[in-house]
């Protein structure tokens, strides 16, 4: 099951550039949460401190407290048990190319030292049924590479691989920005079925996206959350002015 | 900047604004072809119920485009929403000025007499309810929009005084029938040209404010 992520008083920084200014926010188990902001604003590096990413850059910094569910990830867990809990699916699907499609969804389950066989069978079945891919590639599991696949099988593929290791969060930086429309339809059939399960957090520049998948959306604009609220209320009438001008194309 | 996007809902603005002057115009004409009982005027406002009618369809068109094309949010959705509501408000005020032409071209079988009900004064309170909504819907003004929906008491309170005057002159003096139940149908026209003006208030509220107050709601 999913769980809340509390963030309180989160500061974030690239070098002397304070890209993340005292973020706080709540987001709630089992939901989609909308990330949404022009370019720069914030919302990736938001992400990546959900997960201790961005301090893998060597200039990157991070303040505050991050909580998923009861745990403060920075003050109580290493980055790799945080990694388990927290998947993640990037943009551009990046599959490893040369294993198999079986290979790419067990990968992370071998890297915790699983090599039971009938368990791996059956968790990489499970997660690619989970992804809405399993239908596509039963047959070729162990012939094709997960680089033969098409742009959304691949996404999808990367998303079985982050769901094999059970997580309790999915983080989705722009997951469908690369891929066709009925990619992106079959993406955000995806959120929807495993939000039930997951709590979801999605970066997304498409604004009828977050419309589409997300009840929470949250605005970024310079390194700040200027608006957290329903999505509904989000998108219908913002409270703060800024909000208004981005989401109606305002802005500049 | 949506520049393009900008452009087209002003277009949109503008042709709902003309449209509006057309359907308050054609009230004007018809009340007052019922003062002076001028059977040109009825014409006008039937040939202007044609313009209404075409305008009414190019504007749904426009906004269909718009929602379809543009995807709009927030501020802009409200507003695209209110234009389309307010265009079939402003179709059935000319609906309601064609009536009263029809009215005013059965009544002239009959001699003109005197009768209990200030069908000018209902007008100038109706069209004064059209204008103001109009005028909060140009200055995107909530305030002017909320003055509006106080307005429609008093209609409601001509309609009623005159409903009971008139039916007490076709109790005390049957021969005129015709000519009160005529009277009373163009008071009930004018009446719910008032509630048109209503309607629309509320939307330019719901454009401005996002707020519902449709029912006496104020969320």
């Amino acid at each position: 099951m999913g769980v809340a992520i509390e963030v309180s008083d989160l500061n974030a920084w690239y070098g002397t550039n304070h890209t993340l200014q005292s973020i706080s926010l709540l987001i709630p188990a089992n939901h989609a949460t909308a990330l949404i902001g022009p370019s720069g604003c914030g919302k990736s590096t938001f992400v990546r401190c959900l997960n201790r990413m961005h301090e893998t850059n060597p200039i990157g910094r991070v303040t505050g407290t991050v909580r998923v569910g009861p745990v403060d990830i920075y003050a109580q867990a290493s980055p790799v048990e945080i990694r388990r809990r927290i998947g993640m699916v990037f943009q551009r699907p990046n599959p490893f190319p040369t294993m198999s499609i079986y290979d790419n969804v067990a990968s992370g389950l071998r890297l915790n030292g699983f090599r039971n066989r009938k368990i791996l069978d059956e968790v990489v079945e499970r997660s690619l049924q989970q992804a809405a891919l399993w239908d596509e590639v039963k047959n070729d599991l162990k012939k094709k590479s997960g680089a033969s696949l098409s742009g959304g099988q691949q996404q999808r593929l990367c998303i079985a691989r982050a769901l094999a290791v059970d997580p309790e969060v999915m983080l989705m930086d722009e997951p469908a920005s690369a891929l066709d429309p009925v990619s992106t339809a079959k993406i955000e059939d995806l959120i929807f079925q495993l939000k039930s399960q997951y709590t979801i957090v999605i970066v997304t520049h498409n604004m009828q996206q977050a419309a589409r998948v997300a009840e929470n959306t949250g605005f970024f604009l310079n390194g700040k959350l200027v608006e957290f609220d329903a999505t509904h209320k989000i998108f219908t009438n913002p409270t703060d002015k800024r909000t208004e001008d981005y989401i109606t194309g305002r802005f500049g | 900047m949506r520049i393009r996007f900008h452009r087209k809902l002003d277009d949109l603005k503008e042709r709902l604004l003309v449209m509006a002057g057309m359907a308050e115009q054609a009230i004007q004409r018809a009340v007052e072809a019922y003062r002076v009982r001028d059977l040109s005027l009825c014409d006008l406002v039937v040939r202007s119920e044609i313009s209404i009618n075409s305008f009414e369809r190019e504007i749904d068109q426009m906004a269909l485009d718009l929602l379809a094309m543009e995807q709009p949010m927030a501020i802009d959705l409200r507003f695209i929403l209110a234009v389309i509501k307010i265009n079939a408000d402003l179709e059935r005020v000319g609906d309601q000025a064609v009536s009263i032409s029809d009215r005013v071209r059965d009544l002239q079988a009959f001699p003109v007499v005197d009768l209990p009900v200030d069908i000018p004064r209902m007008a100038s309170l109706a069209s004064a309810m059209v204008r103001k909504a109009l005028q909060a819907f140009i200055e995107a003004d909530a305030e002017v929009a909320t003055s509006v929906l106080t307005m429609d008491d008093n209609v409601d309170k001509l309609n009623d005084s005159a409903f009971f005057a008139l039916s007490n002159l076709i109790k005390e003096q049957p021969h005129y029938t015709p000519q009160a139940l005529h009277a009373l149908m163009i008071a009930r026209n004018l009446e719910r040209v008032a509630d048109h003006a209503t309607n629309i208030a509320e939307d330019v509220i719901f454009w401005v404010r996002g707020a519902d107050v449709r029912h006496h709601l104020s969320t």
